[in-house]
């Protein structure tokens, strides 16, 4: 039905945006071969450079120093990754279901807060969240200070869990990351027929039992797109583990280059970094090809919420209570502390500038990706001639940089800039006798590059799924009308899709505050953002100095969850049905 | 086999009742068809009955057992009905098969199999037993859900608009089977249903709801011959309202003078109301009766709507069969038959109550 297909899509396209995949709608067949569908490819392959860059160097001999990395570090990096992925998948998987479920189908105090708080984590860049909790449940933090004061312990004394392991990441990692399962499971069980939940229980099974047999299997499909979002950002995550010396494959990547300057060897680590994010996308596309789990039906209906008793119910508050606390009210509260106790200090004269900087070049990638994503959609949608799979293969080619993890991503675009700076360098100093210097590699450009890469996706999804909305009969009912070309344009197209661009450049725009890795790789020198700022102070052991920019970060991370959560709240069919309306 | 009562149930969703019965029953063995318009309460009164829903006041008795009142709630697993919906929301992940024996907990596997198989046999469906739901057409799917409601032997089957998700062509032959398969299984049944043919060509008896409360019950030609009310002569059928004038001789009006019933006594009646098929067109002209034009006439297949206009100007749509269509322009002479005119007194402000007379 087609109420119901908008609701959902209206709800994927938001999930979307955090997607590597796009679908594209077949368009107006008429029109012929244009220039912007060959700059469309001509995009896709700039943008899959680095990736190609990467994949070149595996056959490039590195010598003793790949035998060297693959007795000693391999092997740890190989088993810190991959127990970061299952820890983080279990927690993930616990917060993110149960609060879906618990929000989506039972009454319990706070239900309605709970339902856009438990999206609030999503502001909270994980190396963020490792500096508060480091913050506070270090040696001398408060907590232990407080046990030691209490107890009259000294440090032999007593036990406690480093924050600074493999499990404290995976526990900072899991906290953060948890939103994305509690997105997709969210609407996917609000978008399930609530007839095939009431059939279940007529047909003699409790509310957990048609939990597991029935609503559990429905949501799978979702659950695990949500599950590989999670995942790839774990895969990509540098911040955090490298702040708590935990070795995998991004920190090898980052200390092969710099440490032991082997750029091949850091490219080589990366394609091994790659390869897992590909089978991830492999693992969750042939999930979501596989799924025979289509909805047998179009009807929706007001969702009747299980009563809880007065225990359960406490429990089910203090289940959602426990990830929008521990993942964002306790951090958050942790940096204004230390911002705000010397703010003289935190806010001092180099903070407008962090802020400044931060600021224009974060405005600056949303510009251009949002008007590359513009150009890629209409230049596609003119066109009738090119194979619709081509059309398909660009856009995806051109939204898979989001896949790539900063560090990565930062070794496959230095490795050609730098080679094409230092031709034109050798170049000009035999011809001419000047040196050019770094053109590319060590100026901001290499920098926008790297986040139109990185987060062109973001801006194509939103973008792409704006203009779907524009039907090719809308287009002939204007034209019809007179309404042509500029007209058509300033008339139609771009009241409808105004509102997305905003949505997709502020999306881009906070992606880019938060990136870390790729930021501190590729900018160029005395350029500091709050990122870096954040950074640089935690590992210098001066977390109160970390707390100013982290904030600044949070706080502008909030956007994309409150755009999140209204479009979330307006996707379900009837979701503005009045309750006392007969169902049918 | 069991019956299901309604005491004194009321349930609202906001402030007006939704659902508002005094008394309701569906005897054992008995289709009962819930008819009404939209948001009458019709579905909120099944999933009353299916333990989805629990009354704020009154009892539900299944079989003189108490599924729900003031300290007794039995939830929907443990009433032992069965339901099927429009849309019949089988289980996409599961076989036809694991479909059906879904319910059949209680019972061992091979048991459940061929429980599961024995009664997709029942309804044709046995071939398909290993596909998924996905893979069936719509009346494939409806039968599958039937199928999946009666394994567990429910005390009751509950069906929530069970065929509107099918095409006409298809909707009459599958009603028609599930018709036939309920009564040879003896099973009790309440269907909900907005459309009155459906009602009257399935339904044992027809319970009318408006504005959450039961307006009459009744077989379905009760409900059409003698309604209680104006909402229920109009819901299960057209009718002309012709302007009446109340007189000592009885309700003159344009088509004929009817006679005033008993217990009317001094209330107003302002309009009667007329059946299309009570207006009969006289083979000849007769000017002792009233006379008028036939200003449209549709051909419907096996009968005709013809409009004719009074000298008056007031129009009337008669229902007549094809074979006697009259052609636009002919002038005719009507007579009434009375059996299918209503009256219903009007209020003061000119509304019409919802007193029978």
């Amino acid at each position: 039905m087609a109420v119901a297909e908008m609701g959902r899509d209206a709800a994927l396209a938001v999930v979307q945006i955090y997607r590597t995949g796009l679908k594209y709608r077949p368009s107006d067949k008429r029109g012929k071969l244009t220039l912007s569908t060959a700059l469309s490819f001509v995009v896709a392959a700039v943008i899959a450079l680095p990736v190609l860059v990467i994949f070149g160097f595996i056959f490039v001999p590195t010598g003793d120093i790949w035998s060297h990395l693959a007795s000693t570090v391999l092997p740890v990096y190989l088993t810190n990754t991959l127990l970061l992925g299952l820890g983080v998948s279990v927690l993930v998987l616990m917060m993110g279901v149960g609060s879906a479920w618990l929000v989506t189908m039972c009454n319990f105090p706070g239900r309605r807060i709970f339902t856009w708080a438990l999206f609030l984590p999503l502001a909270m860049p994980a190396y963020i969240i490792a500096y508060t909790y480091t913050g506070m449940l270090e040696y001398a933090g408060p907590i232990q200070t407080f046990l030691r004061d209490t107890f009259d312990w000294t440090r032999q004394d007593y036990w406690f869990p480093p924050i600074r392991s493999l499990g404290g990441a995976i526990s900072m990692l899991g906290l953060v990351l948890y939103p994305y399962v509690y997105l997709v499971s969210r609407a996917a069980f609000l978008e399930q027929s609530i007839c095939a939940l009431e059939v279940g229980r007529t047909l003699g099974r409790g509310p957990w039992r048609v939990f597991f047999s029935v609503a559990l299997p429905l949501a799978r499909p979702a659950i695990v797109t949500g599950l590989a979002l999670a995942l790839m950002e774990t895969l990509s995550d540098f911040g955090t583990v490298q702040y708590f010396a935990v070795d995998t494959f991004t920190t090898g990547i980052y200390r092969t280059w710099f440490g032991l300057v082997e750029p091949a060897a850091a490219a080589q680590l990366a394609a091994i970094l790659m390869v897992f994010v590909f089978i991830l996308i492999l693992l969750e596309r042939m999930n979501r090809g596989s799924k025979k789990y289509h909805h047998t039906t179009g009807r929706y209906q007001q969702i009747t919420r299980y009563s809880l008793a007065p225990g359960q119910k406490a429990l089910a508050f203090l289940g959602c209570l426990f990830p929008v606390l521990f993942g964002f009210l306790l951090p958050t509260g942790w940096l204004i502390k230390e911002s705000f106790s010397d703010i003289e200090q935190a806010f001092d004269r180099h903070f407008p500038v962090l802020v400044l900087s931060s600021v224009s070049v974060a405005a600056l990638a949303a510009i251009l990706s949002l008007c590359i994503a513009l150009m890629l959609i209409y230049g596609l949608r003119q066109d009738g001639h090119t194979p619709q799979k081509a059309k398909l293969f660009s856009v995806r080619v051109a939204s898979m940089g989001y896949a790539i993890p900063g560090p990565v991503l930062a070794v496959g675009i230095l490795l050609p800039f730098g080679f094409i700076d230092n031709s034109i360098d050798h170049w000009m100093r035999e011809t001419f006798n000047v040196s050019t210097g770094l053109i590319l590699s060590g100026t901001l450009v290499a920098l926008l590059f790297a986040y139109v890469v990185r987060f062109l996706a973001v801006a194509l999804n939103t973008v792409e799924a704006s203009v779907e909305t524009i039907t090719p009969n809308m287009d002939r009912a204007a034209k019809t009308m007179g309404v042509t070309g500029l007209k058509a344009l300033f008339r139609v197209h771009i009241p409808i899709i105004s509102g997305s661009l905003m949505t997709a450049a502020i999306l881009v725009f906070v992606d880019v505050m938060k990136e870390l890795p790729a930021t501190l790789v590729l900018r160029p020198f005395g350029f500091d953002t709050l990122a870096v700022r954040a950074y640089e102070m935690a590992t210098d052991e001066q977390l109160a100095a970390a707390a100013a920019p982290s904030l600044a970060i949070v706080v502008v991370g909030i956007l994309p969850v409150i755009i999140l959560s209204r479009a979330i709240a307006k996707s379900r069919p009837g979701y503005t049905a009045e309750r006392n309306k007969d169902p049918l | 086999m069991s019956n299901l009562v309604f005491k004194n149930v009321r349930h609202s969703y906001s402030r007006a009742y939704s659902v508002d019965i005094d008394y309701l029953e569906v005897g054992s063995g008995k289709l009962v068809c819930l008819l009404g318009p939209s948001g009458c309460g019709k579905s909120t009164t099944l999933r009353l009955a299916a333990g989805l829903e629990s009354p704020m006041e009154g009892e539900i008795l299944i079989n003189g057992e108490v599924m729900a009142n003031d300290d007794i709630f039995v939830g929907p697993e443990d009433r032992r009905v069965g339901l099927v919906f429009q849309d019949y929301a089988l289980f996409p992940h599961l076989t036809v098969r694991n479909n059906v024996s879904f319910g059949l907990t209680h019972l061992s596997g091979s048991e459940a199999k061929a429980r599961a198989l024995q009664i997709l046999d029942t309804v044709g469906m046995k071939d398909a037993a290993d596909k998924y739901p996905h893979m069936l057409s719509g009346g494939e799917q409806q039968r599958v859900a039937l199928a999946r409601a009666l394994a567990p032997n429910p005390r009751l089957i509950l069906m929530d608009e069970p065929f509107s998700g099918l095409d006409v062509v298809l909707r009459n032959r599958v009603r028609d089977e599930t018709q036939a398969l309920l009564k040879e299984m003896g099973t009790t049944v309440l269907m909900v249903t907005h459309d009155p043919e459906e009602a009257m060509r399935m339904a044992d008896e027809i319970v009318l709801m408006q504005n959450g409360q039961v307006i009459q019950q009744g077989t379905a030609g009760e409900l059409y011959t003698n309604p209680v009310n104006e909402f229920v002569a109009s819901f299960l059928g057209d009718v002309n309202r012709v302007p009446a004038e109340k007189t000592d001789n009885g309700l003159k009006t344009e088509l004929g003078t009817a006679p005033i019933p008993a217990g009317l006594d001094d209330r107003i009646v302002s309009e009667i109301l007329v059946r299309p098929e009570a207006i009969r067109f006289l083979p000849v002209i007769d000017t002792t009766q009233p006379t008028g034009e036939v200003v449209l006439s549709r051909n419907l297949g096996a009968f005709c709507l013809v409009d004719v206009q009074l000298p008056s100007g007031f129009r009337v749509t008669a229902r007549v069969a094809t074979v006697n269509q009259p052609e636009v322009g002919t002038k005719c002479s009507l007579s009434l038959n009375l059996t299918q005119v209503f009256v219903f007194p009007a209020t003061s402000n000119g509304e019409k109550t919802d007193k029978p007379v």
